[in-house]
Order: structure tokens, then sequence, then C-alpha cells
């Protein structure tokens, strides 16, 4: 079930530094929003704002509203433990539970909550892993770690793993770039397949893959070395690369800077 | 995982150990120059030494045990006297280490159950609770603890702890003296559950910091991987840090069983030792290995010093097997978190 | 929200539904609250019961407050919260419980340690002073530590460094394994076993009395492992590139060692020397084998025996009458401030020349 995500004025901090300044933006339920930007911009930074995973990060504090279908992520007595069930997150690097089996890692979101029988579980893993185009390729060693998988397909265990709680939203953080291209693209399809299901908000250096994957694109970007990241614009994917509002765009996406 | 560098590899500036450069390595190999031949000789003798040092203990030991066991009427291992003097025998030495096997044991034991899960408690506030300004702070005071010398503890246990734990003695034996473990007859409390919660405190330091070390070393993308999932602090320690941590926790309990095993002289200072073997832990009496040797030392001619010895050997024998397994431990660890990561 | 929705496939699991993003959380001065609480009710009932030991009373306050605030968090916050709750409140407890003890060793040493601590004490020996009898110092004593530690640095430093030097700069066979394996396995040997060697060895097979060189062999055998060890960590530390840079000058390797590397590293290997002898220092079971203690001075540690700083503790205590404790206190107090002040100055050196690691 997919959610829309209104962010209005967020600053978020490290200790005293300011990473990144008054964003605001929606992103439309049901769709691929992809950020783009030269590195340090703080597009993952802001990624992670929208699911509470900045705070965990030492001295991270966030100021603003991130408005989820018209409850504020910040607000009080918001739990943080919540907010994460609700809206997934998928890692630059696969990093799937070294000391459990494929089964016991997709299963981990759902086991946590202590409420569930043995044969649901069974049923949500294979969803999940067919959701995530993996089932075919792991099915017969579900009891095997998932460490002995290769990147790519350790990288879908994760967005199994991720599906497997039915989150309202998705965050990908540059979830192809430790990928090889063949992965990469088993991960864009899937990408295409779970919108149907998902808000998909996805991070990216690679600006063809933004191009592929996504229906909007946000373009973000800092105007100096220690100075906050900024939203530059958002629009329809093919407006940005065609025929962006923003000079800065522009010079990004062709190549003249960054 | 496949990222591609674009930098070319540097010669590792490697805090990890073994700086193979080949250049250096052959230039380790021919160490023509007459400097370099001493330099190494002398380095390669010190090792040589210390292997020496080891071989030199165990050797020792095991020829003066021998002289000390030959001529023992009881059986070494299964005797309840220390008598080598054979005063009760009319001469014939009699002497077994039975009772000072249960008493190291059984104090060891105490020891861990208490100071295992402290440890790893601490380990874990400092790891992952406290706040970030009280972590260091926190970690010197631990290693304070750990530089105090036994000899004050034994002071302290003695004077101070000790006369303190009557009443909670007297407690554990209104309501668990049914079970024979916790039967508390209301003398000194200078028992092996006294000793055990003395060894406790002193093998702390070091379960914890082993234990630290191997929860800072927890991946972060692993603990992130728990809390995106929505998982709470707890959860992300059970799911992350735990599993990943077993074998170091066992390492550094068996490091500290190792050290427990050992202590002498705290031991001796707050221990009423006697040489029977009774099921209560609360009642004073028992024996440890190296407080028999300290407290027997000064009245034993030098046939008693033999068989000192041979009960020392025993216990350089243990403290080698449960510290090369630790270690054993630790390495494999090593190897298998560098293999992952 | 703007889709009306195909109701997607079955959500399992009980994932929470939007509104359930708030949760139900005690105040955040609420562990503060029971903490305080349960303290006041263990003492309570401590005074109530008549508890002799404050020890009982502590025990009642640390479960009563990991009790309650796992109860209340079950009630207002659910199960997973009650949980994390009560993993952070036993954690903090066991800190409390670890942090206790120091607290108390360190209060009760100062306390009675300072009642005969002074300067006379300090430069006089207990030659001519009963066991029973007030008076007298531990002089004799620390020269007798002194000059067994002294001995001690002296044969382990040498071999502990060079032994380091080997393994990190030279050794990658057999030869560097094994010793790495024993180096570690010899940390763990206990004390007393080192000073049982050194009785068999120089005492009863050699045939010569006790001395205050026969503890330092013992003492140097504990301090050994630990000197290679903390060497060896911080030759580690000095950047590849310095070996090579000074290699490829054409400097033998053998120069490289002495003028770049130790150099680079000497304010750690300082620190970790410092370490050791703080740990030797408070060895009571060798030098209670091999040293036997003297209530005159002796300052030569070649001939006869000799005092030493833990041994008059021991020894003080064992008198077993007042005047005795005292000098026992007085005498860990002056032993705990002397290895205080290793310790800080270690640390001290250490962070003042650490080395840069290149980073």
């Amino acid at each position: 079930m997919a959610k829309r995500i209104d962010v209005s004025g967020l600053n978020a901090y490290y200790g005293s530094h300011k990473a990144i300044e008054d964003i605001s933006m929606t992103v439309e339920p049901r769709s691929v929003t992809a950020f783009i930007g030269p590195s340090g911009c703080g597009k993952s930074t802001f990624l992670r704002t929208l699911n509470r995973m900045h705070e965990v990060t030492p001295g991270g504090r966030v100021e603003g509203k991130v408005m989820l279908d018209g409850d504020d992520l910040y607000g009080s007595g918001v739990d943080p433990v919540n907010v994460r069930r609700t809206i997934g997150m998928v890692f630059q690097r696969p990093n799937p539970f070294p000391t459990m089996s494929i089964f016991d890692n997709v299963a981990a979101g759902l086991k946590l909550n202590g409420s569930y029988k043995k044969s649901e579980l069974n049923d949500v893993v294979e969803k999940s892993l067919k959701g995530a185009n993996l089932w075919n390729e792991v099915k017969d060693r579900l009891n095997k770690p998932g460490s002995g998988l290769s990147g790519g397909q350790q990288q879908r265990l994760c967005i199994a793993r991720a599906i497997a709680v039915e989150p309202q939203v998705l965050l990908m953080d540059e979830p192809c770039s430790a990928l090889d291209p063949i992965s990469t693209l088993a991960i864009e399809d899937l990408i295409g397949e779970l919108k149907e299901r998902f808000t998909i908000v996805i991070v990216t250096h690679n600006m063809q893959q933004a191009a592929r994957v996504s229906d909007r694109t946000a373009f973000f970007n800092l105007s100096a070395v220690g100075q906050p990241g900024k939203l530059i614009e958002i629009d329809e994917t093919e407006r940005i690369f065609s025929n962006p509002s923003v000079q800065a765009t522009e010079d990004y996406i062709s190549g003249r800077f960054g | 995982m496949d990222i591609p560098t674009d930098t070319p590899p540097k010669p590792s500036p490697v805090p990890d150990g073994k700086p193979t450069p080949t250049e250096q390595k052959r230039a380790s190999r021919g160490a023509t120059r007459p400097g370099d031949r001493i330099f190494l000789g002398l380095s390669r003798g010190s090792g040589i030494v210390l292997l020496g040092i080891m071989a030199a203990v165990a050797a020792f030991l095991a020829y003066r045990s021998s002289v000390a066991l030959a001529d023992d009427s009881g059986n070494f291992l299964t005797t309840f006297e220390w008598d080598p003097a054979g005063i009760t025998t009319g001469g014939k030495p009699y002497f077994g280490i039975a009772v000072l096997v249960f008493g190291t044991i059984v104090s060891s034991i105490i020891a861990l159950v208490i100071a295992v899960p402290i440890a790893v408690g601490i380990a874990l506030f400092i790891s992952h609770y406290a706040p970030r300004q009280l972590a260091a702070p926190i970690a010197y005071v631990i290693d304070l603890l750990a530089a105090v010398p036994s000899i004050v503890y034994g002071l302290w246990g003695a004077i101070v702890v000790a006369p303190n734990l009557t009443g909670l003695y007297s407690w554990l034996d209104d309501y668990f003296g049914w079970t024979g473990i916790f039967e508390y007859q209301g003398g000194a409390p200078r028992s092996l559950m006294t000793v055990g919660i003395l060894l406790a405190i002193m093998i702390l330091p070091i379960i914890t910091n082993v234990s630290r070390e191997v929860f800072l070393q927890v991946p972060k993308f692993n603990e992130e991987a728990a809390l995106a999932l929505g998982a709470t602090r707890w959860e992300v320690i059970r799911m992350s840090v735990l599993p990943f941590g077993r074998s170091g926790i066992i390492s550094a309990s068996m490091l500290g069983l190792g050290r427990a095993l050992g202590e002498t002289i705290a031991v001796a200072t707050v221990l009423s030792p006697s040489f029977i073997i009774q099921a209560s832990v609360l009642d004073y009496g028992g024996g440890t290995f190296a407080q028999n040797i300290a407290s027997k030392f000064s009245e034993a001619d030098e046939y008693g010093r033999d068989a000192l010895i041979a009960s020392g050997l025993v216990l350089f024998v243990i403290t080698l097997l449960v510290n090369g397994a630790a270690r054993m431990i630790i390495a494999r660890r090593k190897e298998y978190s560098g293999a992952n990561a | 929200m703007s889709i009306t929705t195909v109701k997607p496939t079955g959500t399992p699991g009980g994932k929470p539904s939007p509104s359930d993003l708030k949760a139900a959380r005690l105040p955040r001065w609420s562990p503060y609250v029971i903490a305080v609480g349960s303290l006041a009710v263990g003492c309570g009932i401590g005074l109530a019961a008549d508890l002799d030991s404050r020890m009982q009373w502590g025990l009642i306050a640390a479960i009563l407050f990991v009790g309650v605030s796992y109860f209340l968090s079950a009630t207002v916050e659910g199960g997973r919260q009650a949980k994390d709750r009560l993993a952070t409140s036993v954690v903090w407890v066991m800190f409390l419980l670890a942090v206790v003890p120091l607290a108390s060793l360190i209060y009760e040493t100062v306390k009675r340690g300072s009642k005969v601590l002074d300067g006379y004490f300090l430069t006089h020996s207990m030659g001519v002073v009963a066991d029973d009898e007030a008076g007298g110092g531990i002089y004799h004593a620390l020269i007798g530590t002194l000059e067994q530690v002294g001995l001690a640095c002296l044969i382990a430093v040498p071999i502990g460094l060079l032994t380091a030097i080997y393994l990190v700069e030279y050794g990658r066979g057999k030869l560097a394994k094994t010793v790495t394996f024993f180096v570690d396995v010899m940390t763990g040997i206990p004390s007393i076993v080192a000073g049982l060697f050194v009785l068999s060895f120089w005492i009863l097979m050699l045939g010569f009395g006790p001395s205050g060189w026969a503890g330092a062999m013992a003492l140097s055998i504990l301090m050994m492992p630990v000197v290679v060890r903390s060497t060896e960590e911080m030759l580690k530390l000095v950047p590849n590139e310095l070996r090579e840079a000074s290699l490829a000058l054409g400097v033998p390797k053998w120069r490289t060692i002495l003028k770049v590397v130790l150099p680079t590293a000497i304010g750690g290997i300082t620190t970790g020397v410092m370490l050791a002898v703080a740990r030797i220092a408070g060895e009571t079971a060798p030098v209670l084998l091999l040293v036997w203690g003297t209530p005159v001075i002796n300052s030569d540690p070649f001939k006869d025996a000799q005092a030493s700083l833990p041994l008059y503790i021991y020894q003080q205590y064992q008198s077993g009458n007042q005047v005795g404790y005292d000098r026992a206190w007085a005498a860990a107090l002056a032993l705990i401030v002397f290895i205080m002040i290793l310790n800080i100055v270690a640390r001290g050196i250490a962070r003042w020349k650490a080395p840069k690691t290149g980073r």
C-alpha cells in the first residue's frame, strides 16, 4: 500500500554542521522518485531523514516536517521504530544478517513483532522472495546463510527483507553502486515491478539509471564545499533530462560539472 | 564486491599486521650486511629466548613434580589431605589435590557466573547505551579497576567486604538453604562464595574490554539493516550485535577464567582455608591451587615445596589449556571476520 | 490520500496501520523517577526489615528498578518496548554494579590508609618495631620494590622489544607464529607459577637463597609478554610508507628500524612499558616465594631476603592486629598512588606522542 510524502522546510545537521537546508517536496505514491546530484550534496542524508535513520548517526538532528499522508513523522509521540517499519530501506552495500539463513533474513522483520504463524511465515517469505525475483535462485537453499549469495542476489535478498513487512514506502540508497551491470539490470527491472505496490525513492549517482527507472527526478546541489545541500528542482524525469528549468541542472546532466 | 576502483591500489598503510611489500621481503631474506645480520639475529634470538623460558617453566615444574610424586603415599588426584611432611602418617608424605581442584573450579565458576553478565552489560553500555561523552571516561574507570593490585583487592575483600556479607548469606540461607549449596552456618563469611565475588570484580575488566572491542567491530551497516526494519535498540543488539560477538564473549570469558584460576594473594587473604570438600559455598573452608601454595609455602621444607610445585604444575597446565583455547577462538574469529569484510 | 485503494494482498505480521506511527511512550523523565523511587523504597525496606548490610539495600533497589520499569513500560508501551526498557535498565544496573566496588575500594583505602601515611611512614623501616606496636614504615619495602621492578625491567624490556621487532619487522614463518601464540599464552601464566619456576630453578636446583634478584626474574617473566604485545601494536601503527621511504634511500634495514621505526613509535612503547611496570609492581605471589620479606633495610637485591610493598601489605595484614591493619592500609594507599601515577603518566605520554597513523 503506497503513500504520499510531503516534506516542508527540512534542515538536517551533523552536530553543528548543516548538511541540507530548507528542503520541500512531494513524493507521489506508486511512482519512482530519483534523487540525483554531485557527491556531498546531501541526497543520502535527505533520504535517511525520511525514515528517521538520520538521527541514528551520532550528532544527527533534523528540523522541519515530513508528512506521510498527513501524519508528521517528527511529530511528538511518534515512535521512530514504527516509522521505520512503515518506511523500509535498502542500503548501498547489501547487508544481509551474516549469522542468519536466507529464510531468517527475510523473516527477520516479521519475527520482531512476535505474532506470526509458521505457515503464514512460509507464505510471506516465498511471496517476498518472488517479489524480489530471487525465489527461483534460492528456493532450494533457504537454510543456507545469506552471505553465501552473490552481491546482486544479496541486494535482492535485502529488498525481499524490506518488502516482507509490507511497508508503505521503500527508500533505496544507491542500491546498485556495489553491483555489476547484469545485477544492476535485475534490480532495475525489479524496481519497475515494485512501483506497482510501493512508493519508491531511489538515490543514484548514475544518471542513465535515474532516466531509466524513475517517473520523477529531484536534483540536489550545494553551492560550495562545506555549505549545506539544497533541492534545486524536482519534476517529471523526462522534463528534467530534456528541458530542465534551472541552468545548474542542465549543466550537471550534460556533464559540464560534478 | 566489484566496486570499480578509480585510484590505483595503495601500498596499504596497514595497521593490520603483516605489511609485506616484496622489496621488504627480499631485504629481510638476504640480510647481507653485518649490521642487518646481527640485528636479525638479536631479535630472532629474543623470540627464541621467550620460547625457551616457556619450555623451561614446563620442564622444571615437571621435574620437581616427579620428585615429589615419587614419594607420595596417597593418590595425588584423589587424596583429601595435604601432609607432605607425613605428620599424621608417621613420616610418609600423604597429599593430593582433590580439594584444590574442587575449590578452584567452584570459586572460578562463581566468579564467571557473576562477572560475565555484568561485563557484557558494561561492554554494551559503553558501545551502545552510554551517552557519547560518557563512554570514554567509563572505559577509563574500568581500566582503573584492572590497575588495582590484587593484594589491595584482598585487603579490601577481607576487611571491608566479608563482614558485610553475613546478612546477605543468612538471607540466602533463609530462602535457598534447602538446596544445600546455600546453606550457611553463620561463621566468618570467608568462603568460596566470597572468593568468587572478589574474583568476579577482578576479572571484570578483562572480560569487559575484550567484549567491548568485539561489539565495536560490528559493522555499522549490519546494525542499520536491523534498524531500518523497525527494530528497537535491544532488538538491534539481539539480531546484529550479540550473534556477531558471541565467540568474542566466549573467549573473553575464558581469558577471565584463566585469571580467576590463577589468582593467588587475594584468595589467600580472603579465604579461611581447610582441606575439606563441602556442598555449601557460603561456609568457610576449602582451598584453591594458588592459595594453597601461598599459604603452605612458609611452613614447607624442601620436599614440601616440591609437593607445592606439583600442584602448581597442574594449575599451569589448566591455565595453559584455557588460555590457549581462548586465543584460538579469537584467532579463528579474526580470520572469519576478515574474510567476510 | 489520493489513490482509491486496491487492497494489497494480506497484511501479515500485524503491520502498524498509519495512525500507529504514534506510540504511547513513558515520559522522558520516567527512568530517573523510577530510579529514585526504587532507591527510596529499597532503603525503606532495608531499614524496616533491619537488614544490616547495605548490599542488600542496593540489591533490593536494583531489582525494584528493573521490575518497575518493565511493568510500567509493558502496560503503557507494549511488549517490545518493554523488552527494550528491560535491557536498558539491566545494562544501567550492571554498570552501577561495577562502579560501586571501585568507589568503595578507593574510598576505604584513602580513608583508612591516610591514618598513618605520612613522611615518617615513608622514610622508616620496621627494623625496631614489633608487630603489634604502632609506628614503623615502608622505607625498606619501597627500596625493595623499586629495585626488584628495576631489575625486572632490565631483563624484560630488551627481550620484549627485540621480540616485538622480530614479529613485526622480520617474522612471517612458523617461528613467528609459534612465538606469537606463546606470547599470548604467556600473558595468562598465573604469577604464582612464574614464582614456582624460579623457585625450582634458582633456589631448589642452583641452591641460592631468597633475594630481590630471584623475585625480579619471576617478575620479568610476567612482564615480557605485556611488553611484546604493546610494542607490537605500536610498531604496526607505524605507516609502511615511512619504512619504504627510508629503504628507498638505501638505508639498511636495521638502521631503518632503529632510526625511523622505533623513534616514531617510542611514545606508545614507553606507555606499554610503564603499564607493564604498573602491573608487576603490585604482584605479591612470586615475591612471597622468592624474596621472603624482612623488616630491616636491605638495599642489596642480590643478597638475602628483601622487603617489597605488596608483600609488606600481606604480612602486615597477616599479623592480625589493628596497628598491622593500619599499616597495611597505608601501604596499600601508597602502592595505589604509585601505580595510578604510573598509569596516568603512561597515558599522558601515549596521548602526547601518539604516532600519526597517516590517515
